[in-house]
């Protein structure tokens, strides 16, 4: 039934040139909730080391490049072991690369971060730009990843589903996909955990959280152990999307989490994937009109400039718990 | 340290700096013959560089070879300028101030050329660009050259190609607006593609880097072109190919030069299959010249295949030991006026002269990607 009526409808406006088509509205949607899942997977990244220690970690964006290096390196590997293309491959691919970058993120943490917990909070964000470019500039070496692109291996078939003129990728199916279950994933460790109790109670208050009996030290590391290995996971993700990886590859798309997290209200997980998604579909729109497709992140960050001037906490951020 | 001493030395290290800058330039007249090249030889754009960069290389070891330029070896001075705007201004001015060359080879790339360009006018030092084909280069001055066509022949032959190859009706243009060449090459594809009758459809932008670019080709997909014209290089071109099949798009694809680069097919893989592209020359075209070129290459470089750029930077070289032999000098104004004189040029991408606009004039081919590989289709003559 759908079928027939999208077809309908696209035999009836394929005409018109510039004329809007369900066809094209639906497609757009489709495309854009593939970017929007990204960019919402970094921006829980963002958003669960902003939650508890009050900081953006600048280095994210490139933690999510190193996820990627990761894949393209053991990828090979792993395929020598579980076959090419099968999904159980492609699911280790997955894990190890998450555990890779979760173990760099604490370390990151532990030797950039953590001595200057008790300096001001500008010392830290500084840190973090740092530790962001030497990240960036030690991968461009030609000894290290080298600043070319590098062809990352396709881990799975690719299947695009059909409907009527609409094409879904199983790709960007994917990518929805593990957003949700990792989203639910998150949401279950913060709020039905004794870690994420504890993760809950550093972010209030880490003095009381300390005298309470919680090892701050430990729960900051694993926040940020989480947050990388999520950043690892979207890395492998944009890698599947654009398959050519080059050290600079986070940048981009960390800038545009960094703004989802803050558009959904910094601090708050549903807030980061649904800003995620708001900003890959305004940016997939935007892209999508001809003649203003060049300014398709002026458009994209103009609308969220005006969303911010009305709610200055984001979408789903309340301004008052975060003064408490 | 006492203000008097502080003055002596600043005084002591700039005489040393005059000593260094005059002993540069003496040394221009010296034993060797230096000749800059700037290239992108990592970055973004990588396999440009590096592929003109070896074929600059082989011409050089290979006039070295024979006994060198007016009974002198040249020397090669290569900087890479990491595919990023700034860097070709400073790779430049350290190649005429410091080291003293007496010409500089370089870019492929249209935009870092245009960078290079008003330097090498503004010290009276000819400047060589084997590939930049944006029309403006040359316009920097009379000391600017190249020896590949300009994107006003490119673009015509694009759209012709696209008029009677690809029975073409209507074509959706996708450009890059970070890249001068992009912008110049569909300037010119859309005059011609309009005059020849055919229609332009909607047109696109991108920024080159981006990597998500189904928002674009979803209104392209709608707006229902018989064929995309797609003026970028090689990166974005091969993203865009791969979620343009991943939307369903069978219509063919065609680009110009900046495809050319095996890239293309190592990240684009089985979605590059039946596109076309514009090149300069193609490694299996059979003049001899070409035949003894990839020969040379093939030893040289452990078997790899030259693409154009790579025949390119050995033209560039040739043509500029070619002028200094006939101006029998290295002198600026008469190796500038040398080059300018090079008429019906036998080079290894095929014969060409320079014209008053100091471009090669010189034939294009056209290449399809077919199982995996860049397949000879036909040769537009200018």
């Amino acid at each position: 039934m759908p079928k027939l009526f999208l077809s309908i409808q696209s035999s009836k406006l394929s005409t018109p040139n510039s004329q809007p088509t369900v066809d094209w509205f639906l497609q757009q949607t489709i495309n854009g909730l593939g970017l929007g899942a990204i960019y919402a997977l970094i921006a829980l990244g963002y958003t669960m080391v902003y939650g508890v220690l009050r900081f953006i970690n600048f280095a994210h964006s490139d933690v999510l490049m190193l996820g990627a290096f990761t894949g393209f390196y053991i990828a090979p590997r792993i395929e020598q072991i579980f076959g090419h293309q099968s999904v159980l491959g492609m699911i280790m691919v997955f894990i190890l690369a998450a555990v890779v970058c979760a173990c760099l993120g604490m370390l990151i943490e532990r030797l950039a971060y953590r001595p200057l917990r008790n300096r001001p909070k500008l010392t830290v964000l500084i840190t973090a730009i740092g530790v962001s470019l030497l990240i960036e500039f030690t991968a461009q070496h030609e000894k290290v990843f080298g600043a070319a692109p590098q062809p990352f291996p396709s881990l799975l078939k690719e299947h695009s589903i059909h409907l009527g003129n609409v094409v879904i990728s199983s790709n960007d199916v994917l990518m929805v996909g593990v957003t949700v279950f990792l989203l639910a994933g998150m949401w279950w460790i913060v709020q039905r955990t004794r870690i994420g109790t504890a993760m809950r109670a550093v972010s209030h208050n880490q003095q009381a959280a300390l005298l309470m009996g919680v090892p701050v030290n430990l729960i900051i590391s694993f926040t940020f152990g989480l947050g990388s290995a999520l950043a690892a996971v979207a890395g492998l993700l944009y890698a599947i999307k654009a398959p050519g990886i080059e050290p600079l590859m986070g940048v981009q798309p960390g800038l545009r989490a960094f703004v989802a997290a803050v558009l959904g209200g910094i601090g708050n997980l549903p807030g980061a994937v649904l800003g995620g998604v708001l900003l890959g579909l305004l940016e997939t729109f935007a892209g999508g009109i001809p003649g203003l497709s060049n300014y398709r992140d002026a458009i994209a960050f103009g609308i969220l400039i005006l969303i911010l001037l009305v709610k200055p906490a984001g979408l789903l951020g309340r301004a008052i718990v975060e003064k408490v | 340290m006492k203000p008097g001493t502080f003055i002596c030395s600043s005084a002591a290290s700039l005489a040393g700096l005059i000593a260094l800058g005059l002993s540069g330039c003496k040394s221009g007249g010296g034993d060797t013959i230096k000749v800059g090249e700037f290239a992108s030889l990592t970055g973004k754009e990588a396999t440009f560089g590096t592929s003109s960069h070896e074929g600059t290389l082989l011409a050089i070891e290979e006039l070295n070879a024979a006994g060198g330029v007016l009974g002198k070896p040249l020397e090669l001075l290569t900087e890479d300028d990491q595919t990023k705007a700034g860097e070709p201004a400073n790779a430049v001015n350290k190649l005429i101030s410091k080291d003293g060359v007496v010409a500089i080879l370089g870019e492929v790339a249209s935009s870092r050329s245009l960078e290079a360009a008003p330097i090498c006018q503004l010290n009276k030092i000819p400047m060589i660009s084997p590939a930049s084909t944006n029309p403006t280069v040359t316009q920097e001055g009379d000391y600017i050259f190249r020896v590949c066509f300009t994107d006003t022949f490119q673009g015509a032959a694009l759209a012709n190609f696209a008029s009677t190859v690809l029975k073409a009706k209507k074509v959706a243009v996708l450009t890059d607006v970070k890249s001068d060449y992009s912008k110049g090459l569909a300037k010119s594809f859309k005059q011609k593609f309009s005059a020849n009758g055919g229609q332009i459809g909607s047109e696109l932008d991108f920024n080159g880097g981006d990597k998500d670019f189904k928002g674009q080709l979803t209104a392209i997909k709608s707006d229902a072109p018989d064929a995309i014209f797609l003026p970028g290089y090689y990166n974005d071109v091969a993203l865009i190919c791969i979620q343009a099949k991943q939307l369903g798009m069978n219509i063919p694809i065609f680009g110009g030069d900046g495809w050319e680069s095996e890239s293309l097919l190592t990240i684009g893989k089985d979605a590059m299959e039946n596109h076309y592209f514009s090149t300069h020359c193609s490694s299996d075209q059979g003049t001899p010249e070409m035949t003894k070129f990839v020969a040379a290459y093939k030893k040289r470089f452990n078997g790899k295949t030259p693409d154009a750029m790579a025949v390119l930077g050995y033209d560039s070289a040739m043509v500029l030991a070619d002028a200094m032999k006939r101006a029998g000098s290295t002198a600026p104004a008469k190796l500038r006026d040398a080059i300018a004189a090079t008429q019906d040029y036998s080079g290894a991408s095929g014969t060409f002269s320079l014209n008053a606009d100091r471009d090669a004039v010189k034939a294009l081919v056209f290449i399809q990607i077919k199982d995996g590989k860049f397949t000879y289709n036909s040769t537009v003559n200018p």
